[in-house]
C-alpha cells in the first residue's frame, strides 16, 4: 500500500441554518485518507459522518477550512468536476434507463467513445457478476442486485475514490455479509480509496484499514480496527465498539511507556502511559472478553457476586456486582475446561490479563 | 361473472350486490352531468351540422351537406366554382400555431416555476402553490382587459417606454398574435404548473445528485434525468394547457380584435352575426376533431420515448 495522501480535510466545518437554528454538523475535522485505502467514518446518526462525505463528494460546501485531493484543493469545484463518485444509501438508480446504461452514465457525461463505455460496462458488469442482467430495467431487479449496480455504476469512470454512504443498511443479515466481502475484495481489486460511511461497527471492523469514529461533530480518534477496538482513546469510542466495562482506578504511577492503577479492590494493575496527573482517578475500560473467572478470590484483580448468567451459545455473559458497587460484566467461552457453571449468587474472582486495562482520556 | 356466481356463498353475493349497487349510486350524478351537458349537447351539433341554415339563425329541418361543405370550401358566388377555403384554414392554422406556441412558453416558465416550488422546504410550498392559484379569483374577462390595458398603445408598458425615451412611436402590440400569445400563456400557465409540481413532488432529487456525482453539469442533469422522469407531468400539462388554447375565445376576442380569429372566435362568428348554424356546428365538431387527433399523436409519442412511470 502506497502511502501518500488521498482525501485530506483541513479544520473543516459545516454549519447548517443561520442564527438561532444553526446546526453545527461539522466540527473543525482534519483527517487524512490515504491512497487505496478502505477507510470508514464510523459514529451514531447525526455525527456528521455523511456531511463530511457530502462535502467530500461536493453536494455541500465547507462553511470553513479547505478539503484536498492529492494535495489540491477541491472545495470549489462542483461534483461533476471531482474525480470522486458515490455509492448512495438508497442507490438512486436511475429508473428509467437499464442496467447497462446506468453503469455506462458517468462515462457517457464524460463524453467517453461509445465502444469504450461498452467495453467498460461489461468489464463492470463482470466485476459484480451481473452480465446476465444487462438489459433489465432497474425496478426488475432485487435490491442486492441494485447495490451492486450502484456500485458498478460508481466504478466505471474509474474515479480516484469512491464514496459509499451506508450502503449496506438496506440489505438483509446474509446479504449484508456477502457484500461486505465483496467491497472488500471490489477495493483490492480496483485500488481505489473506499471511503465507507457506517453507524455499524462490526461491518467498519471487519472491512477497514483504518476507521475514524465520531460523535458531535468531530473525529474522536482514528487508527486500525485493531486500535480502535483494543486502545480506545475516550468513553464514547470504547461504549460504540463492542461491550465493554467502564471502572475508575487511582493513577499511582506514571512514566513515558507505562504506568500502575490502583484498582477499588485495592490491587495495582499495570497500563498504557497516561497523562493524568498523579494520585489522580482515571476511568478505564476492560473488555467483557479479557477477563477470567476464579473461585479464588482473595488472588484474583476484582472481586464481586455473580446477579445474571445469559447464555449465548459460543459464549457466556456473567454479569457481576463488584464489591466496589461498581458493575462489571465478564465475557467466558463455552469451549476449553475452563470452570464456567458459576450460579447468581455465588462470590468470585475476576482476574485480568496483562495489557487489557485502558486509561481513557476523559 | 355469471359462472363465478355460482361458486359464491349467499353472503358473498348480497354483498356483491350490494358493493355494484353503491357504485352505481356514487356515479349517477356524473353521469347524469355528463349525459345533459357533454354527450346530449354535443349529438345536438352533431344533428344540426347535417341541417340547413334558418333565416335568421336557428336551423331548418333539411338534410344539408353544406355545413360540413363549407368548412373546408367555398363556392363562388358568381361561377359556382369550388375553392379551398383559404379563410378557414389560416384560421385553423393560426389556431394550432398559437396553441402550440402557448402550451410551449407555458412549459418554458412553468418549469422554473414548478421546480422552485418543488425544491422549496414541505412546510412552504402550500404558499406558494397558493399564490399561483391568486389568478383563478378574478373574473377571466376582467384579466384579459387587465393585459389590454397593458398593452394598447397608450397602455401601461408603452408610456412607459415613451417616458423613458427609449421608444417616439407606441409599438402596437395590442390585436396581434404577440398580444393573443400574452393573454393565453397568462390565463392557462397555471394549469401548466400544478401538474408539473404534482410530478417534481416526487421526483427522487438523490437522482439529480447521481447524476451531478456522475459527471453530468447542470444542462445535461436537466436533460437526461429532470426531464424523462417528469415527462408525464409534461405531458399532463400540455394537454390541459393545449385543449383550452385551442378553443380560446374570450382572449383572441379581447386582445386579437376582430381580425386575429382563432377557432373558437370562427365558430362564436357562425352563430351570431353570420347566422350559419350548421356551418358553426360543422367547426365544432372540426375542433373537437383536431383536439383528439392532436391528443393522440401526442401521447403515443410520449409513450414511445418516455417511460411508464409507476
Amino acid at each position: 500500500m502506497s502511502h501518500s495522501v488521498s482525501i485530506q480535510a483541513n479544520q473543516v466545518s459545516k454549519i447548517f441554518g443561520h442564527d438561532k437554528d444553526e446546526v453545527v454538523a461539522l466540527d473543525s475535522v482534519s483527517v487524512e485518507i490515504l491512497e487505496n485505502e478502505f477507510f470508514t467514518l464510523l459514529g451514531p446518526s447525526g455525527c456528521g459522518k455523511t456531511t463530511l462525505l457530502r462535502l467530500i463528494a461536493g453536494f455541500e460546501h465547507p462553511s470553513s477550512g479547505d478539503i484536498l485531493l492529492n494535495g489540491e484543493s477541491i472545495s470549489a469545484l462542483p461534483p461533476f468536476k471531482r474525480p470522486v463518485n458515490t455509492v448512495f444509501q438508497n442507490y438512486a438508480l436511475f429508473p428509467h434507463m437499464t442496467v447497462a446504461e446506468n453503469i455506462g452514465f458517468g462515462l457517457s457525461m464524460q463524453d467517453k467513445p461509445s465502444d469504450e463505455i461498452d467495453a467498460t460496462v461489461s468489464e463492470m458488469l463482470a466485476l459484480v457478476q451481473m452480465e446476465a442482467l444487462r438489459d433489465r430495467r432497474t425496478d426488475q431487479i432485487s435490491g442486492g442486485q441494485q447495490q451492486r449496480v450502484a456500485l458498478a455504476r460508481a466504478l466505471a469512470p474509474h474515479p480516484r475514490v469512491l464514496l459509499l454512504d451506508e450502503p449496506l443498511s438496506a440489505l438483509d443479515y446474509k446479504l449484508r455479509k456477502g457484500m461486505q466481502i465483496e467491497l472488500k475484495r471490489l477495493q483490492l481489486e480496483t485500488g481505489i480509496t473506499f471511503i465507507f460511511v457506517t453507524h455499524d461497527q462490526e461491518e467498519a471492523l471487519t472491512m477497514s484499514d483504518r476507521i475514524a469514529v465520531m460523535n458531535k461533530g468531530q473525529i474522536l480518534q482514528v487508527g486500525s480496527p485493531h486500535d480502535i477496538y483494543d486502545r480506545p482513546s475516550e468513553r464514547f469510542v470504547a461504549d460504540f465498539i463492542g461491550d465493554t466495562n467502564f471502572l475508575t482506578a487511582e493513577l499511582i504511577d506514571s512514566n513515558a511507556d507505562s504506568s500502575v492503577l490502583k484498582l477499588s479492590s485495592g490491587k495495582t494493575l499495570s497500563s498504557g502511559p497516561s497523562q493524568s496527573a498523579l494520585n489522580s482517578m482515571v476511568n478505564i475500560t476492560i473488555r467483557p472478553e479479557q477477563a477470567s473467572l476464579t473461585d479464588d478470590a482473595d488472588l484474583a484483580d476484582l472481586r464481586g457476586t455473580v446477579t445474571n448468567v445469559l447464555y449465548s451459545g459460543t459464549d457466556s455473559q456473567f454479569h457481576i456486582k463488584l464489591d466496589s458497587d461498581e458493575d462489571f460484566v465478564a465475557k467466558v467461552q463455552n469451549s476449553g475446561s475452563s470452570r464456567r457453571d458459576w450460579q447468581a449468587g455465588q462470590t468470585l474472582g475476576i482476574k485480568i490479563q496483562p495489557g487489557a486495562v485502558q486509561i481513557l482520556r476523559d | 361473472m355469471s359462472g363465478d356466481k355460482s361458486l359464491l356463498s349467499k353472503p358473498e353475493q348480497a354483498a356483491r350486490l350490494q358493493e355494484t349497487k353503491r357504485n352505481l349510486l356514487l356515479c349517477t350524478p356524473a353521469l347524469i352531468v355528463l349525459l345533459f351537458a357533454a354527450s346530449g349537447p354535443l349529438l345536438v351539433m352533431l344533428f344540426y351540422s347535417f341541417l340547413t341554415p334558418g333565416d335568421y339563425g336557428g336551423v331548418k329541418y333539411q338534410l344539408s351537406f353544406d355545413g360540413w361543405f363549407n368548412v373546408f370550401l367555398v363556392r363562388d358566388i358568381f361561377d359556382d366554382v369550388l375553392s379551398i377555403a383559404d379563410a378557414h384554414l389560416s384560421i385553423f392554422w393560426r389556431s394550432i400555431r398559437l396553441s402550440i406556441m402557448t402550451t410551449v412558453a407555458c412549459i418554458l416558465f412553468g418549469f422554473p416555476t414548478a421546480y422552485f416550488i418543488a425544491t422549496r422546504p414541505r412546510q412552504n410550498r402550500n404558499f406558494w402553490l397558493f399564490l399561483v392559484t391568486i389568478p383563478f379569483w378574478t373574473n377571466l374577462l376582467i384579466r384579459t382587459f387587465a393585459i389590454l390595458e397593458m398593452v394598447r398603445n397608450h397602455g401601461v408598458v408603452n408610456n412607459l417606454l415613451m417616458d423613458m425615451g427609449l421608444i417616439q412611436e407606441p409599438i402596437q402590440m395590442l390585436y396581434t398574435d404577440f398580444a393573443i400569445l400574452l393573454g393565453m400563456t397568462y390565463v392557462y400557465l397555471p394549469l401548466m404548473i400544478l401538474p408539473l409540481y404534482a410530478s417534481m413532488e416526487k421526483l427522487d432529487f438523490s437522482l439529480v445528485e447521481a447524476a451531478y456525482d456522475l459527471y453530468a453539469t447542470r444542462i445535461r442533469v436537466l436533460r437526461k434525468v429532470i426531464i424523462p422522469l417528469i415527462k408525464p407531468g409534461i405531458v399532463a400539462g400540455s394537454i390541459l394547457v393545449f385543449i383550452p388554447s385551442l378553443g380560446a375565445f374570450v382572449t383572441p376576442r379581447v386582445l386579437g380584435g376582430g381580425k386575429n380569429l382563432m377557432l373558437g372566435n370562427l365558430i362564436e362568428l357562425q352563430f351570431d352575426q353570420g347566422q350559419n348554424w350548421p356551418l358553426g356546428a360543422a367547426l365544432s365538431i372540426t375542433l373537437l376533431f383536431i383536439v383528439m387527433v392532436a391528443l393522440l399523436l401526442y401521447v403515443k409519442n410520449a409513450q414511445r420515448s418516455g417511460i411508464q412511470h409507476d
